[in-house]
């Protein structure tokens, strides 16, 4: 027997970080230990499972033997194991940066609720089914409330219960199309699905019960309005878990749908969705522009590229796709770091108030550092990871002629480059109030140069990440 | 028979729609989580009501295995959102949402 | 805005009904399939064979919804006032809870028991059990100091632990996570269902508590 070959990584995803849950629970005090153990393992069974695919291909797993209709089956192709793995990077990344951050009597809760999201992420990304997709979104959701709630200040949690509703709300809508879907055509199995469905009012209802439901949690503009309270009020840590993974969770099962599911036929809608990410890019990027806070200011940015995602709606081709998924996985990435160094100037100073970063250049250089590579990507300059996705991204809008994308997509980097320099500009000139600083302990700000550094070198693995999107053609066969 | 079966489909669109009403127009946290559990009622009475279209035989156990699925579910949420709104009861004395300032 | 708000549901209910008007009158769903299967699911209800069988793994994250949701309960502290203390339950009260908890236990056995043939299943009997544990707690019992740390967490992820346990088991014999073979199915179900049924009244009875009572202690 090949340990590689024939271990279920699959399950071991799913089943490591739900037992690091109840390890965490069960034994609170060795929370952080436990939780570092599993985060270790996850990232070497996310590489096995990588390694398992390229080698054998696309994965059908069919949970309890029955296979669909009758069961659940997982589904492993370059999208989802793309997910997994940079949920994976992003998740040890957290995990160590966590193990320096919360105090005691907060690290006992935080574990076991981030290995749950864990485990809910990875469910999530590995089901193909969507009425357990139902059933992870709610395990996720539930997971990030408790966990925004977290420091449990009357902001924290006001932001916590308003996004318990948005996001049980848009559970109901998901659900409901479910339904619809189950009754239309008796399966919820999306391979099964994407071979019946035809234009019809259940399913036009379904789509936009989904779509609405879903763009909820997505947060895309105009249905944003939660998003910058609850991932600015969680503690640093939590508020780089939202931005990187979980919303980025939710326009994963959006994009699966919309390529398997729901017909071509929805041009309006495509058209709709890539305008409503058009006014998300310029509403957030000067929404970022005018806050005071960092932490929101960040959260703004994170309404700002969730915008660029839906740019590839309209577009309607494979590298259109490719581009916005080159800059999920970009934006995960260089969110997490951004997020990292505002826990790093929060925890320095005790307060995130821009126009006071007092020196922090001098006194925290590294995280700087962190903040101006993240930066960096999140404008899109070269050699970065967001370049990289922006290029091609521009190459999509070209070739579909539709050019007036191509000023959204201009405008959006330059805002983005005035709200870093905001920033980064701040951090050197000596404010009025001298702050009394907390040392920041050293493993939180080298992960976080880590990640940064990890956002830029993405720019240099395009052709190892293009040819893993390509593994089971999740946007269609490309033509040759 | 059939007719029973997609009123009962109906009203289910009707709680859902209730549900969704009281929601947006109430402040008052209680009413809102209460206006949740409606929305969800409504959704398990699509489900299950739409389940019995088996043409005599015994109805499809699916959806109605879905249900308690869902039903669970919604405990669960119920429960963290009844505990939510008393923490942010006892940190700002009201059981509402301020208004944001407008952004 | 109200009247916008009230003609937009509308409209949203009103195209909802002619999608579900829309749907066939005839649909025998997955039911065919479930039947087929019924012989080798290790119990005669339907509803049972497919939350414990066929998809099973919907269930087993759903036990992890509700331990998850417990723990997002404990982690936003105490909520109790002064003025939410228990005072001392009345007579009625009193003798109410000891007549009942009885019984609602043994209705919870029953439930579970019978859920492998007739309506019913873990999670009936797990309300049930959660039920009397609501009507001990407001008739003022607590639970015993020595049993609120780890006994009472072992308690609360049983359900699901050996549930995983369960399924992981066969995967080390060639079968997928979950795949029970049809000769134990019936027994492991029972397994899963019985520890599954007492986690859950555990775990509703403590979400309706509130904070954790360790903590409370100190």
């Amino acid at each position: 027997m090949n340990l590689i070959f024939d271990t279920h990584w699959v399950m071991m995803l799913i089943l490591l970080p739900l037992f690091g849950a109840v390890a965490c629970f069960l034994w609170s005090r060795q929370a952080v230990t436990l939780g570092l153990i599993t985060a270790v393992s996850v990232l070497l069974s996310v590489i096995a499972l990588t390694l398992q695919v390229l080698e054998q291909g696309t994965l059908r797993y069919a949970v309890g033997g029955w296979g669909a209709p009758l069961g659940i089956d997982l589904y492993v192709d370059g999208l989802s194991l793309l997910m997994l793995i940079v949920t994976a990077v992003v998740g040890v990344a957290i995990s160590v940066y966590s193990s320096a951050y919360f105090k005691p009597g907060k690290a006992k809760h935080y574990w076991p609720l981030w290995m749950f999201l864990w485990a809910a992420l990875n469910s999530l990304f590995l089901s193909a089914d969507i009425f357990n997709l139902y059933v992870t979104l709610e395990l996720m959701g539930l997971a990030a409330v408790a966990l925004v709630a977290l420091s449990g200040s009357a902001s924290a949690l006001a932001a916590a219960m308003r996004y318990l509703l948005i996001s049980l709300l848009g559970s109901l809508f998901y659900l409901m199309g479910v339904a619809l879907l189950y009754h239309a055509y008796g399966t919820v199995d999306i391979a099964l699905l994407a071979q019946q469905v035809e234009s019809s009012p259940a399913v036009w209802a379904a789509i936009g019960l989904m779509v609405t439901g879903l763009l909820l949690k997505i947060a895309l503009f105009p249905l944003h309005f939660w998003l910058p309270a609850a991932h600015s009020s969680a503690p640093a840590p939590v508020s780089a878990l939202l931005s990187a993974l979980v919303v980025k969770a939710s326009f994963y099962i959006l994009l699966r749908l919309w390529l398997d599911v729901f017909p071509e036929a929805n041009l309006a809608l495509s058209y709709l969705l890539g305008l409503l990410g058009a006014s998300a890019i310029i509403w957030g990027g000067i929404q970022a522009l005018y806050q005071t806070r960092l932490k929101l200011l960040i959260a703004y940015s994170t309404v700002m590229q969730i915008g660029y995602l839906f740019l590839a709606f309209p577009l309607a081709s494979i590298i259109g796709w490719k581009a916005v998924f080159y800059l999920l996985l970009s934006h995960a990435i260089a969110k997490t770091a951004m997020f990292m160094a505002a826990g790093n100037i929060l925890f320095y100073g005790g307060h995130d108030q821009i126009a006071d970063l007092d020196r922090v250049a001098q006194r925290l250089p590294i995280t700087l550092t962190a903040f101006g590579l993240a930066g960096i990507s999140l404008m899109g300059l070269p050699p970065s990871g967001g370049f990289i996705a922006k290029w091609l991204l521009l190459e999509a809008i070209i070739l579909s002629g539709q050019w007036w994308w191509a000023i959204i997509l201009i405008a959006g980097g330059l805002l983005t480059g005035a709200y870093v320099f905001k920033v980064i500009g701040f951090a050197f000139t000596q404010a009025e109030v001298p702050h009394e600083p907390r040392m920041v302990p050293k493993r939180m700000e080298w992960v976080t140069l880590t990640v940064a550094v990890l956002a830029i070198m993405l720019g240099f693995m395009a052709p190892q990440l293009l040819a893993l999107m390509d593994l089971g053609a999740p946007f269609g066969e490309t033509m040759s | 028979m059939i007719n029973t079966i997609f009123l009962y489909a109906l009203a289910g669109v009707g709680l859902f729609s209730l549900g969704l009403y009281a929601l947006i127009v109430h402040a008052h946290l209680l009413r809102k989580i209460l206006a949740i559990n409606i929305m969800g009622s409504g959704v398990f009475l699509v489900l299950v009501s739409l389940a019995d279209r088996t043409q005599g035989i015994a109805p499809d156990p699916v959806p109605h295995a879905m249900v308690i699925t869902g039903i669970v579910v919604a405990v669960s949420a119920t429960a963290l959102a009844l505990t939510l709104m008393l923490r942010v009861r006892s940190e700002t004395g009201q059981a509402e949402l301020l208004e944001e300032p407008p952004k | 805005m109200r009247l916008l708000l009230m003609a937009l549901i509308i409209a949203m209910a009103a195209g909802l009904a002619y999608a579900i008007l829309s749907l066939p009158a005839e649909s025998a769903g997955l039911s065919v399939y479930t039947t087929e299967n019924i012989a080798i699911s290790g119990v005669t209800n339907p509803v049972t064979a497919v939350l414990l069988n066929y998809r099973a793994y919907d269930t087993f994250l759903e036990l992890g919804v509700l331990l998850l949701a417990l723990l997002g309960v404990w982690s936003l502290g105490s909520t109790a006032t002064a003025s939410q203390r228990p005072s001392a339950p009345g007579p009625v009260l009193d003798n109410l809870a000891r007549v009942l908890v009885p019984i609602l236990i043994v209705v919870a056995g029953y439930l579970f028991w019978a859920g492998a043939y007739i309506p019913g299943g873990a999670f009936q009997a797990g309300a049930v059990l959660g039920a009397a544990g609501v009507l001990l707690i407001l008739a003022g019992w607590r639970i015993n100091h020595r049993l609120v740390g780890l006994p009472l967490r072992i308690s609360l992820v049983l359900g699901l632990v050996v549930f995983a346990v369960v399924g992981t088991l066969f995967m080390l014999t060639d079968r997928q996570f979950l795949e029970f073979p049809p000769q134990y199915a019936g027994v492991l179900i029972l397994l899963i269902e019985g520890l599954a049924t007492l986690s859950i009244g555990i775990a509703l009875a403590a979400l309706f508590l509130g904070a954790d009572p360790e903590e409370d202690d100190n």
